[in-house]
């Protein structure tokens, strides 16, 4: 009985919902996934605001060719269950795309995504092999996968030793986050070690990772040569509070991108002076057009989401970046579908895939020198391969590599076979060249 | 007036022993079915279905098992997660590995992995008694978590360790709408209950809640403790193998090993506890509580705050939906120790009596 109360409640309160979602039929609704609870709070949080308040800019700009965006935000927790809840909850009011900003619920997705016909975006996350357009057709890990980022710190370190030829005999220790997020990079590390003859040690940290004395015991017996921090939460600061505690010079530790923040280091501060970590395109940007912009004409209305001072720092900027090339990829669908029309998320898939943002368009967003052109294609939905280490000098993040690529001699044939091997299992074809212009 | 069983003889023991003996129960049941399987089917949104519906129905699956363990035989067990995540990881394995396997063998035999291993873990309880019992299957869940996440073997050596599957059908159709799931995991959910309520009530229901209730005077009365205790961790850690391969199989599609963590033990323990200990209903309003609750309260609150004109922040609805949640725990704990189903049964009591009550 107290069921079908419930469902009923329930189904008058859907139907309430879909009446408004009627009322502003000229928007082009965008879901919001993300987590500003949980052990992940500290590093959700100011993606998500740079995320809302990027699309209130899109909207003070005048929005999409004069479509305005509308959306809604659904807390995961960084919970699977609970994502594919909020997934399930927020598509049926015409989701243009999803942007999980979890691993596990990006594999979730993966599965739900093609039969919704919503594009499930995530930048710089999700499962590398997706890069692969022919068999991932709803994938996009636009501007850079783990891959990238792991060939990337693996290419800093050889730069450091001073070429591939030094890291023979060497020993690279991966502490990284026990679940599909951390064991994302182990592939191409494995690959890289064999190739070039260094020692690759697998220092798993059992999530959320705030205990990790074993972890660090195992460091000071075997003094790795260098240590590449795949954390992501608690687990960071924890790292390079242990790292400080055994003497584990910081200058040798690289942290993926999910572990080179503000809130990573701060509570450490000059601890981690000298820390390394990847940044896929931009760190923090606090004098960038786009930011300015935000502060202009969000934040000085007061409709800014989160604190004024955080804007512009490393995560705020990945969530604004995430939004930007969800809502480019919208325009790119208006341009072939109608401009000023409400996009549905087959058009925007179409979008997405054959996203071209020139120098021109980058500075006209705002995004000059904050990232580097990206082109997507039919096959190639990463668009971009580039990436920048930054070092934390005990106030801020400061830029200390130029540009780099990540080889696509390594990372092309990873992709492929791990791509096709997904395409076996799932007993799906590659798609052909008549599906790529749909 | 309306629910009374006067004027209704049995006749024969056959009448008698049948598992609704009142008429206007089998007619409620026979209602609730037709709801279940053909009202709700045609009313209910998408969304509804694969974000509510769905894990309701495959939760109180579990929970009906860890029912059986805890509830009826008096087993206190948190490696309720280790068995769903042995369930699931079975069924994927003889899935993907053997050729041609359908879905509904393939989430019989997980589930039949996991009773070997709830056998297993089971065989501490015939030493060790309650609180103790319950650290001792704990070993389960932190084993299972270190097995899926560690031995490649088990996850058909996928770099990331996620594993998902898809294509699902049961007899050639194709199990992907919403409809289906729901319909499929509602089947499985009422064949199964239908064998725990039966078995309960037959001799061997009745031996482990003599071992519930004593176990010493059980032994006395000749109720072999081993035979009785290692049966309930069998059928329980079946049952919950079968509700874990639905939850990876039908509900997310994709999963890790976080999907079964501790959190999720401990969840399960509070569905049976709060639904009410030995009863097949309470696992159903256990797992309406503790699945559904969250989500409507998310939902309903901005709704509701809203028609007072507060508006509040994502973050700040997950808090509050937390802390309504507990008090709500906490609460029903105090008015109801037996929990939901206990409701439930002085319900029709009081209805048995009504309108006269005296």
């Amino acid at each position: 009985m107290k069921i079908r109360t419930l469902a009923l409640a329930v189904t008058a309160l859907s139907a309430l919902a879909s009446t408004g979602a009627f009322a502003q039929a000229k928007e082009q609704f965008i879901p919001v996934l993300s987590y500003r609870t949980g052990p992940y709070a500290p590093n959700g949080t100011p993606w998500a605001n740079g995320f809302v308040d990027y699309l209130k800019l899109v909207n003070a700009r005048g929005g999409l060719n004069g479509v305005k965006l509308s959306f809604e935000e659904c807390e995961t927790g960084y919970d699977t269950a609970r994502t594919v809840e909020c997934y399930e909850r927020l598509k049926s009011r015409g989701a243009s795309f999803v942007q999980p900003l979890s691993t596990g619920g990006t594999f979730a997705i993966t599965e739900k995504a093609p039969a919704d016909k919503i594009p499930l975006v995530t930048v710089g996350y999700g499962r590398s092999e997706s890069a692969d357009g022919s068999v991932f057709k709803w994938n996009f890990p636009i501007a850079g996968t783990y891959w990238v980022a792991s060939d990337t710190i693996l290419q800093a370190i050889a730069k450091k030793e001073g070429g591939w030829d030094k890291l023979k005999g060497k020993k690279i220790a991966l502490v990284y986050h026990d679940s599909p997020f951390g064991k994302e990079p182990i592939a191409l590390m494995r690959e890289r070690s064999a190739l070039h003859g260094f020692e690759l040690t697998l220092l798993p940290v059992t999530a959320p990772g705030v205990d990790q004395k074993s972890t660090w015991l195992q460091i000071r017996q075997s003094r790795p040569d260098y240590v590449v921090l795949w954390g992501w939460g608690i687990m960071n600061t924890t790292a390079i509070k242990e790292a400080q505690a055994t003497g584990y010079p910081r200058e040798k530790m690289y942290g993926v991108w999910w572990a080179g923040a503000e809130p990573d280091v701060k509570d450490v501060a000059e601890g981690a002076k000298g820390y390394n970590a990847v940044t896929m395109q931009h760190g923090a940007e606090p004098n960038s057009k786009v930011v300015k912009d935000i502060l202009d004409m969000v934040h000085a209305k007061g409709q800014g989401t989160g604190p004024k001072d955080e804007v512009g720092q490393v995560l705020y900027m990945r969530g604004a970046m995430s939004a930007m090339l969800g809502t480019e990829g919208i325009r790119a669908a208006q341009e072939r579908y109608g401009k000023g029309k409400v996009m549905t998320g087959e058009q925007v898939r179409w979008g997405l895939e054959n996203l071209n943002l020139t120098q021109p368009k980058l500075d006209a967003l705002g995004f000059a020198g904050v990232m580097r052109p990206i082109s997507t294609s039919c096959v190639d939905h990463m668009g971009s391969a580039w990436a920048r280490i930054h070092t934390w000098d005990g106030k801020q993040w400061k830029f200390t590599s130029d540009w780099m690529q990540a080889d696509e001699q390594i990372i092309k044939p990873l992709v492929k076979s791990t791509a096709a091997k997904y395409a076996t299992e799932k007993k799906l074809t590659a798609r052909n060249g008549a599906d790529c212009q749909s | 007036m309306i629910y009374r069983e006067n004027g209704q003889f049995k006749t024969s023991y056959r009448a008698d022993q049948a598992i609704f003996p009142i008429a206007q129960d089998r007619l409620f049941i026979g209602l609730l079915l037709v709801v279940a399987f053909v009202v709700v089917p045609g009313l209910a949104s998408d969304y509804l279905l694969r974000a509510l519906l769905i894990p309701f129905v495959i939760m109180s699956l579990a929970a009906l098992g860890v029912n059986i363990l805890v509830g009826y035989c008096g087993q206190i067990s948190l490696g309720s997660g280790a068995f769903m995540a042995v369930g699931a990881y079975g069924a994927y394995n003889f899935f993907q590995r053997l050729p041609g396997m359908p879905l509904v063998p393939a989430l019989i035999l997980g589930g039949l992995c996991a009773t070997c291993f709830g056998v297993l873990f089971g065989l501490p309880s015939l030493r060790v008694k309650g609180l103790y019992l319950a650290v001792a299957t704990l070993a389960a869940q932190f084993f299972a978590d270190w097995m899926f996440l560690r031995i490649k073997w088990f996850t058909l050596d996928t770099p990331s360790g996620s594993v998902s599957v898809s294509n699902l059908q049961v007899f050639g159709l194709p199990i992907d709408s919403a409809v289906s799931k729901y319909l499929f995991c509602l089947a499985m959910l009422v064949v199964i209950a239908l064998l725990a309520k039966n078995l309960v009530r037959s001799a061997i229901g009745r031996e482990w809640m003599a071992i519930r209730d004593m176990d010493v005077a059980a032994a006395v009365l000749g109720i072999r403790p081993m035979y009785a205790k290692l049966t309930a961790f069998a059928v329980s850690s079946f049952i919950i193998g079968v509700a874990g391969g639905l939850w990876a199989f039908v509900y997310l599609g994709a999963w890790e090993p976080a999907a079964f963590s501790v959190d999720q033990s401990f969840r399960l323990l509070f569905m049976v506890i709060i639904g009410g200990l030995g009863s097949i209903m309470g696992s159903f309003f256990g797992a309406a509580f503790i699945v559904v609750l969250p989500i409507a309260l998310n939902q309903f609150l901005p709704a509701i705050l809203g028609m007072f004109g507060i508006s509040i922040s994502t973050a700040g609805i997950s808090h509050a939906e937390l802390m309504i949640f507990g008090v709500l725990i906490v609460w029903f704990l105090i008015v109801e120790p037996h929990g939901l189903a206990k409701l439930w049964s002085t319900g029709k009591q009081k209805l048995r009596l009504w309108p006269f009550p005296h």
